[in-house]
């Protein structure tokens, strides 16, 4: 089974338009990888990249170790599972699964086994003679699945498998998913898609797109604990991370900053003696703070602007002076709060973020 | 929809008016196909409305002639039934012209000499004689009867045998079928090229498509029959020939073809021509086994497209097929008819209706295809 | 009966022959540049070059027929113009001249713009209307089909059915034309209706319309039933009545088809021919172009040159449509 390296790789369209600049990516073999990103970042133009769909406008992909830029797709050992399953309609389960086979001129015998294998994992062998339209929407994307593994590829794509069902159902095809990777240790997948409750439990390792560039790779804790910039600090979790504008007053092994809101705060982390007087960007989670009874012991303060009950939590809207957006802050289980209450709010030092001018990570930098 | 539940009088006449529409739309071929059911003789005389209903003729027909004269007795007596047993009813019956609508039914007239006529409301009638009867003719009896509707089919057993229709018939499904089925294959693969295929030139060539789709007929003949008769020089061979009339159906009826199957084409989901791309199918497998099946619809509904047009075609047919006794086509044959048989209505109803009955079939069997395939040509 | 039996032979023969061409064609490309079971750089090099190739397979025979059909004949038809009746003497612009001075010409261009005028503009609007309407009936889709119904009878066909009902019999005789029988039940008096002029365009007008108006009919209904419900229920409650709903929220959606369904008859009546052969063959002043083009081609010995340049009439005149489909058409691409 196969790695996937990309290197320097760039997507330049017909129309000059440049949607991907210099990726650059190393996936493991039996890694799960999960793209993710807003619309329009790229990701969705990655994947087909590394399929085949899209020609490669610059840089190279190697898929174990062989340069894949001019390869046909069905050369590539890859499998690729569509967002709308792309079932052929006019044929049944089974040739469905059995058509790549088919083509690659795969024995008879052969061909039975591999689908009836696959079917057999899958739950799909009461359904082997029915055609697409007669099954339901989980069954489908499970015969797409079928469809990819029947060619035992190198490396799974998924290309947003997950979006054309409904809620229940997303969650109980997510664990199969899960299940499918515990199963084939050895593959590696390659799934895309702009949720990130899917990215955050699917993933080995999370590559987090935007704009065309990546934002950070690396596991979903990784992305959680320590984002390396604002973007993927708001973009991670939910709801967001709170940022709120500040300056550098103190310099050292730890950093103190004066937020907009003219609080004082020192941060747990190493901040260059250069950064001193710089514009800066305070973050913490909304589920990292805690409601505190009097100012003294909290850092930050507002007034409540609006409440939303969730039953198992309880967010905060507060409207904090000197800051243009609200601080939101999650608090478990039900909390009686009114509007126009002013609130205190304390948070634990290692769970603060610090971000430069430029939105970089300072722990990271450092 | 919304108005129409609340607003009663409207719809009313809604439905009057789209009846009336409707009868407008139909009267004309309800008239032919009547017609050509009527007798020859009533056509030219009367309306074809007046066949739907029982209606009062008075009419003059002629007894048995002498020679089925028997003797009962004394008596020379000429049996019959006036009515050649239709059904009718006499009421008045008379054996001059001057007087047609002398006598009751059933009466008992003598005319001269002893000769004496009965005709009963069933148009049974006897002709006695104490003399034998003498002449070639039979005798004239003139009377008016309620007839039922009459219909026959003796037009279309006319036309059929005689005047060489079945021949163009036959000679229609020649050059129809094969000129619907060669170019969809062609139009088919190019439509399939023009959808998803990627190479230089595409868009330039789909222009030249909708661009070709609008060049009048007209301008293609000269240059062809020059061609035509070149190549049929050259080989020696006629250059008025089935074959030959099979391409320029194909060569004309192509932008159509490709422009709809393009159109139907190119709204498959892209996602299933990929996914066989990445299952390792090549351009041809994937249209052979993906997009024909599924592009069915449009296929059906561009053939009884071409189906209809080679089959209505008039000038195409006269130009490259011309109108020898086995090559004419109904259309053809239907025109010539008029021309010489101006005057025939018997022979040239039930011609027309033997003309249109193809076409009709297949339009009302196949109506959903065609409508289908209408759409996908236009509605975008 | 032989006949139609050479004639499916030759069908499947044709079939095949195309069947064989593109297996063929295709199954040597693969053969030349294998790209199964090979090196992955060879491979890539034959894929390169066979998706450059296999693109002119599948569109050879279609280039090949709309070339010599109808790309060619166009060509072939301007040179012609300015040749003689043969088509081999040049005769420079003689025709063109000999054309703008006829009176016949004169008569069918004349002819051929109220057809152009009255043919669509009476089908596209009959069939919005008739489209409409029943679309709010139970037996609405009976009432479209029986109104389609004539799409499908060939122009001669028609004809023959209209002659009947046009048909005149010198007055004080049975009138057998349904036209004249209500013209004589009302009290006038029966009329030779193909015979009088300058009206009688538009009796064979009617034909046409009556061909076409299913056509609009059909092609308006799908229009009108795709507008959003929506944007009637909110007229609907800003107080539009039914006339104002149609007029000024309906139709404006579906401008775009009603452009197509016009375009689409008005092409069709520029080569209106048959009906005028077989009706009048262009006495009584109903010459149109197409009929007296073929006039010039087939009849009295023929004359290719005139023929010609009657043609390239017609091909000027359908131009701006050619013009504005291809634009429309390429606007759809760039969706793509």
């Amino acid at each position: 089974m196969a790695d996937v390296k990309l290197t320097h790789v760039k997507k330049i369209y017909s129309n000059k338009v440049e949607v991907l600049h210099d990726i650059n990516l190393d996936i493991k073999q039996g890694e799960f990888i999960v793209f993710v990103g807003p619309s329009g970042c790229g990701k969705s133009t990655l994947l087909r990249m590394i399929s085949g769909l899209e020609d490669i406008s610059g840089g190279t992909l190697e898929i174990d170790g062989k340069v894949m830029n001019d390869v046909p797709p069905a050369l590539r050992g890859i499998a690729m599972v569509f967002q709308s399953y792309a079932l052929y309609p006019h044929m049944s389960v089974y040739d469905n699964m059995a058509f790549s086979l088919q083509i690659a001129k795969a024995s008879k015998a052969d061909i039975d086994k591999q689908v009836r294998k696959a079917a057999e994992m899958l739950q799909l062998t009461p359904y082997l003679d029915r055609l697409p339209k007669a099954l339901s929407g989980g069954q489908r994307q499970r015969v797409a699945i079928g469809r990819a593994i029947v060619r035992s590829p190198q490396v799974f794509l998924f290309d947003e498998p997950l979006s054309n069902l409904d809620a229940a159902l997303r969650v109980a095809t997510r664990m199969e998913i899960a299940n499918l990777k515990d199963n084939m240790p050895d593959s590696t997948m390659i799934y895309v898609t702009h949720d990130q409750v899917e990215a955050m439990t699917l993933a080995d390792r999370i590559v987090l797109l935007s704009g065309g560039n990546i934002e950070q790779v690396g596991s979903p804790l990784e992305l959680y604990e320590h984002p390396a910039n604002v973007f993927v600090a708001r973009f991670i979790g939910s709801p967001s991370m709170n940022i709120v504008p500040c300056r550098i007053e103190k310099t050292g092994e730890s950093t103190r900053v004066s937020l907009s809101s003219s609080e004082v705060v020192e941060v747990p982390i190493v901040t260059e003696a250069s950064e001193q007087t710089k514009e800066a960007f305070f973050g913490i989670r909304p589920e990292d703070l805690r409601v505190v009874d009097s100012k003294e012991q909290g850092f930050i303060s507002g007034e409540v602007a609006f409440v939303e009950s969730l039953g198992e939590a309880t967010l905060l809207h507060l409207q904090v002076k000197g800051c243009k957006e609200m601080v939101i802050a999650k608090q478990p289980g039900t909390l009686i709060s009114q509007r126009g209450d002013l609130i205190h709010l304390a948070a634990a030092p290692d769970k603060m973020h610090l971000f430069n001018d430029k939105e970089q990570s300072y722990a990271r930098l450092g | 929809m919304i108005r129409s539940s609340k607003r009663s009088p409207l719809i009313y006449l809604t439905h009057a008016t789209v009846l009336f529409l409707v009868i407008l739309w139909t009267i004309p071929t309800a008239g032919l196909f009547i017609s050509s059911l009527r007798d020859k003789d009533q056509l030219a005389v009367s309306g074809w409305w007046t066949a739907l209903s029982a209606s009062t003729h008075m009419v003059v027909d002629r007894a048995e002639p002498p020679s089925s004269q028997v003797q009962e007795g004394d008596h020379f007596v000429i049996k019959g039934n006036i009515l050649h047993g239709q059904s009718g009813k006499i009421s008045k019956f008379g054996y001059s012209s001057l007087h047609p609508q002398a006598y009751k039914a059933g009466e008992v007239v003598s005319i001269r000499n002893g000769q004496t006529m009965q005709v009963m409301s069933n148009g049974d009638y006897v002709l006695s004689s104490p003399t034998k009867w003498l002449g070639r003719n039979g005798k004239r009896i003139f009377y008016t009867a309620e007839m039922p509707p009459h219909f026959t089919l003796s037009n279309y057993k006319e036309v059929l045998g005689a005047d060489g229709l079945g021949q163009s018939f036959i000679n229609s499904l020649t050059v129809t079928i094969p000129a619907t089925v060669i170019p969809i294959l062609i139009a088919a693969f190019a439509a399939y090229a023009l959808a998803w295929m990627r190479f230089p030139g595409r868009a330039i060539l789909v222009a030249c498509v909708v661009g070709l789709l609008v060049v009048p007929l007209q301008m293609s003949l000269i240059p062809l029959l020059k061609s035509y008769n070149w190549i049929g020089d050259l080989f020696g061979v006629s250059s008025k020939t089935y074959v030959g009339i099979w391409l320029a159906h194909t060569g004309f009826g192509l932008p159509l073809a490709i422009y709809l199957l393009r159109n139907y084409i190119v709204g498959l989901p892209r996602e299933i021509i990929e996914s066989a791309r990445v299952d390792g199918a090549s351009d041809f497998d994937i249209f052979r086994k993906i997009i024909l099946p599924l592009s069915f619809p449009a296929l059906a509904s561009f053939a009884i497209f071409q189906f209809l047009w080679v089959w209505n075609d008039l000038l195409v047919a006269m130009v490259f097929l011309g109108t020898s006794p086995d090559h004419i086509v109904l259309t053809a044959q239907l025109r010539q008819l008029m021309g010489s048989l101006g005057g025939d209505w018997g022979i040239l109803t039930a011609s027309a209706f033997v003309t249109i009955i193809i076409p009709l079939c297949v339009f009302f069997g196949l109506q959903r295809f065609l409508v289908r395939g209408l759409l996908a040509g236009s509605v975008k | 009966m032989e006949q139609l039996a050479s004639a499916l032979v030759y069908m499947v023969i044709g079939v095949s022959v195309c069947a064989f061409y593109f297996y063929g064609s295709n199954f040597l490309l693969d053969k030349l540049f294998p790209t199964k079971n090979r090196a992955v750089d060879i491979v890539a090099r034959n894929l390169r070059i066979t998706t450059r190739i296999r693109p002119w397979l599948f569109l050879g025979p279609a280039i090949v027929f709309l070339t010599f059909y109808l790309f060619y004949p166009v060509v072939d038809s301007i040179i012609l113009s300015f040749y003689g009746r043969a088509g081999k003497e040049f005769v420079g612009l003689s025709n063109y001249s000999w054309l703008f001075g006829n009176d016949e010409f004169l008569e069918s261009f004349r002819n051929n713009m109220m057809w152009l005028v009255v043919v669509p503009t009476s089908a596209t609007f009959l069939g919005l209307v008739i489209a409409s309407m029943t679309d709010r009936i139970w037996w609405g889709n009976i009432a479209k089909t029986l109104i389609f119904m004539p799409m499908a009878i060939s122009f001669v066909g028609a004809s023959v059915i209209w002659k009947f009902i046009y048909d005149y019999q010198s007055a004080g005789n049975t009138q057998i034309g349904l036209l004249n029988a209500i013209v004589v039940f009302f009290g006038g008096e029966p009329q030779n209706w193909i015979s009088m002029p300058f009206w009688n365009n538009f009796f064979l007008m009617v034909i046409l319309i009556w061909i076409q108006t299913g056509f609009a009919m059909v092609i308006l209904s799908a229009a009108l039933r795709g507008i959003p419900d929506e944007t009637i229920e909110a007229a609907v409650l800003d107080g539009a009545n039914g006339i104002q709903i149609f007029f000024k929220i309906m139709v404006p959606q579906i401008w775009g088809t009603i452009a197509v369904v016009w375009t689409t008859i008005t092409i069709l009546v520029l080569k209106v021919f048959d009906i005028v052969l077989t009706m009048t063959n262009g006495q009584w002043d109903t010459q149109v172009l197409a009929n007296q083009m073929f006039t010039w081609m087939f009849r009295g010995g023929g004359d290719f040159g005139r023929g010609a340049v009657i043609a390239l009439v017609i091909m000027v005149l359908v131009t701006p449509i050619m013009v504005w489909n291809i634009r429309r058409a390429n606007q759809e691409m760039e969706g793509h």
